[in-house]
């Protein structure tokens, strides 16, 4: 097994509509025997003579060993690329890189760890749950969405997981409310010791608060934010930046597809995404200046 | 694959390939490695390096518009110690030329830039990116203005070690592509490339603003390379001695072999790395396959084929087989138009502004016939 990822031409095998998302089973088996949870596919839309350049990255639901190796991916269709996705059918061919990104670290330890995730990148969650049970570890699932048909893999949770809550805006499926509502009860419900998060970019900023109010380490998926800026999905465009606080105590523009998509929850400037702050590497020396600017 | 035919010289740097990465587009390298063995680039050209770290723009930088994309970037990068530190000797180990895209807020800056990189070894060439049009301050581009880039060049040249070749890169953004390119040889630049993005622009439907952070953005990709096809067709036939890398929405080997025809050397490939990350490899043997296709021998003899006269009769397309033994190319014309040589030396003054009106670089096709 190696760590590279590979560019290959996949066999659709099915395409199916679920709740308000679609999931695509795609063969491709060098990219399911690399897998490791949370990392992430880059799906090229539009065919061979496409004129949209721009690669779609998805986490991935779950990795098979049926037909030499299976891939499964959860999408919402937004866009003109994604109704391409959506219009596939079983034995189209759509090329794809993978599998890229950082994984999920694991406990070394068999600790009770709580996954929380919402909208279809909350799908990503559920090949972690497999991955964490092997290792002995308890998991507890909290999924979340507006509406019940937004949440992604509510009865998959209960099968698998030791525990499953569900909350909704609206009321329509589990507790009514939101997931970081909800969080406290079910971290001193579960006595959850790790918190792993996977699903919009708001949700992971208040997956971050909660478990650091309650002193957990939190490991969150980035996805939805790649989905969002990024290009190419390799790490070679630059274009899926965020402000990450290191280690050191720099601030640095790091990549979500290369340097995540998996990053720890409380190195995330949330309050600065989309922004440049003042304090980071490199960044404008004086404010108000555009960079680059005569203040030099 | 005829490893033979698809040599190519930028001004003394000889390349086993014509198909390149274009600045800003392959990463540190590691990234594409994954991808593709590196041996088989042309060169790597590396994204513009400057004095400092730089966070660049904030997000969105990409927005996605027909055949194309539209970015605005800032030149992020590490500034030209972490470059040296993390990134060129990794690169020089890897038994590809590196040239070194340089970018900066002033000749002066270029220059220190330029000096900065003399002692390092694994430099093969230096790349002057005088058009910066993501970079926030326009008004300072220097590829607007002829006096403003050959400032920059001259500066580069003079900083720069005499056996490395500097190219300038230059932008379609201006009135006269072929002003600007004689103004930057006549400072010394030793080959162009031709071009840096198309400034353009997008709106999101949803935010209903525009779609990149700074307004507007470049515009690269197939959706540009008509224009930077016409820009390397001009400057080729005002210069025709000076070695041309086209750049601008190669996506396969008869986009190159156009910008060959067009008077180009070398190509180079941006935007199409972010959606075919092996492309680099695979737009060499189509390119190859091309030329055999048309009995073409070596990429030279292709060299701005397209500027001879009408009434040539073009070489027939077969299938890629290998051409039989002695084969010449039908190409070279009979006559070489005079007028050439006044715009060829670096130096020579009072050079004509205007491209000549008979444009037909055949004088390289005519001398290789064997
Ligand atoms: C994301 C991105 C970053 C770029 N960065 C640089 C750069 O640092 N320096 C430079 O000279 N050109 C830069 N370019 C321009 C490309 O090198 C190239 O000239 C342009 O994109 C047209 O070629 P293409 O259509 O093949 O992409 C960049 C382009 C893109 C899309
Ligand atoms: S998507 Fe291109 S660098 Fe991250």
């Amino acid at each position: 097994m190696s760590d590279t990822p590979v560019q290959t031409s996949a066999t659709v095998l099915t395409v199916r509509q679920v709740q308000d998302y679609h999931a695509m089973t795609l063969v491709a088996p060098a990219i399911a025997e690399r897998f490791r949870p949370g990392q992430f596919v880059a799906l090229a839309v539009g065919g061979e003579h496409t004129g949209r350049l721009v690669r779609r990255c998805f986490g991935v639901y779950e990795v098979k060993s049926d037909y030499g190796g299976t891939v499964e991916v959860v999408f919402a269709d937004t866009e003109p690329g994604t109704a391409w996705l959506a219009g596939l059918r079983s034995r189209d061919k759509v090329d794809v890189i993978g599998p890229l990104g950082r994984p999920f670290r694991l406990p070394r330890d068999p600790v009770t760890c709580l996954l929380v995730g919402g909208g279809p990148g909350g799908a990503a969650l559920f090949a972690l749950a497999d991955t964490l049970h092997r290792r002995g570890c308890q998991v507890h699932f909290l999924l979340g969405g507006r509406t019940g048909k937004q949440v992604f893999g509510s009865r998959m949770a209960h099968r698998i997981g030791d525990s499953a809550a569900v909350t909704t805006e609206d009321g329509s499926m589990g507790e009514r409310g939101t997931v970081g509502a909800a969080m406290p009860r079910v971290i001193a419900d579960t006595g959850a010791e790790v918190v792993y998060g996977c699903g919009p970019t708001d949700l992971l900023r208040s997956i971050t608060r909660v478990a650091g109010e309650f002193g957990l380490p939190s490991q969150v998926c980035l996805e939805e934010f790649l989905q969002r800026t990024g290009a190419c999905g390799i790490g070679v465009c630059m274009t899926c930046v965020l402000p990450l606080h290191g280690e050191d105590g720099v601030t640095r523009m790091v990549r979500a597809c290369a340097d995540g998509p998996v990053l720890r929850g409380d190195r995330v400037r949330w309050g600065d995404l989309g922004t440049i702050p003042f304090d980071a590497l490199g960044a404008p020396r004086v404010l108000g200046v555009p960079e680059g600017g005569r203040a030099r | 694959m005829n490893s033979q035919r698809l040599k190519t010289k930028i001004a003394g740097l000889e390349l086993a390939s014509p198909v390149l990465t274009a600045s800003g587009c392959g990463g540190t390298g590691r990234e594409l490695a994954q991808f593709c063995e590196l041996t088989r680039l042309g060169a790597f050209v590396t994204t513009s390096v400057m004095a400092r770290p730089r966070a660049g723009r904030p997000t969105p930088r990409v927005a996605e518009t027909p055949s194309g994309i539209l970015t605005a970037m800032g030149l992020p990068g590490p500034g030209v110690e972490g470059f040296l530190e993390h990134e060129l000797p990794w690169l020089a180990e890897q038994g590809v030329p590196v040239v070194v895209s340089v970018a900066g807020n002033s000749a002066e800056e270029f220059a220190e830039l330029a000096a900065r990189l003399s002692g390092e070894p694994g430099v093969a060439a230096i790349e002057v990116n005088v058009a910066c049009p993501n970079v926030a301050d326009r008004g300072r581009m220097f590829a607007w203005h002829p006096g403003a880039a050959a400032a920059v060049v001259r500066a580069v040249r003079g900083a720069a070690p005499a056996g490395v070749p500097v190219i300038a890169k230059l932008t379609p953004d201006v009135t006269d592509i072929v002003t600007i390119a004689l103004a930057c040889v006549d400072a010394g630049a030793d080959a162009l490339t031709l071009i840096n993005t198309v400034e353009g622009m997008a709106i999101d439907h949803r935010t209903l603003r525009p779609a990149v952070t700074g307004v507007s953005g470049g515009l690269s990709g197939p959706a540009i390379r008509p224009i930077a096809l016409r820009c390397v067709y001009q400057v080729h036939a005002a210069l025709p001695r000076t070695p041309i890398i086209g750049c601008g929405g190669v996506a396969t080997g008869l986009d190159a072999l156009e910008y060959v025809l067009a008077g180009a050397s070398a190509v180079a490939v941006g935007t199409t790395l972010f959606h075919d990350p092996g492309a680099v490899p695979r737009i060499a043997r189509e390119l190859d396959e091309a030329l055999a296709a048309r009995r073409i021998e070596r990429l030279a003899d292709a060299v701005g084929l397209a500027h001879r006269p009408a009434g040539h009769a073009p070489p027939q397309v077969r299938p890629a087989t290998p051409p039989p033994p002695h084969t010449a190319p039908q190409t070279a014309p009979a006559a070489v138009p005079p007028a050439r040589e006044a715009a060829e030396a670096p130096a020579a003054s009072g050079r004509p502004a205007e491209p000549d009106p008979a444009p037909a670089p055949a004088a390289e096709v005519k001398e290789r016939t064997p």
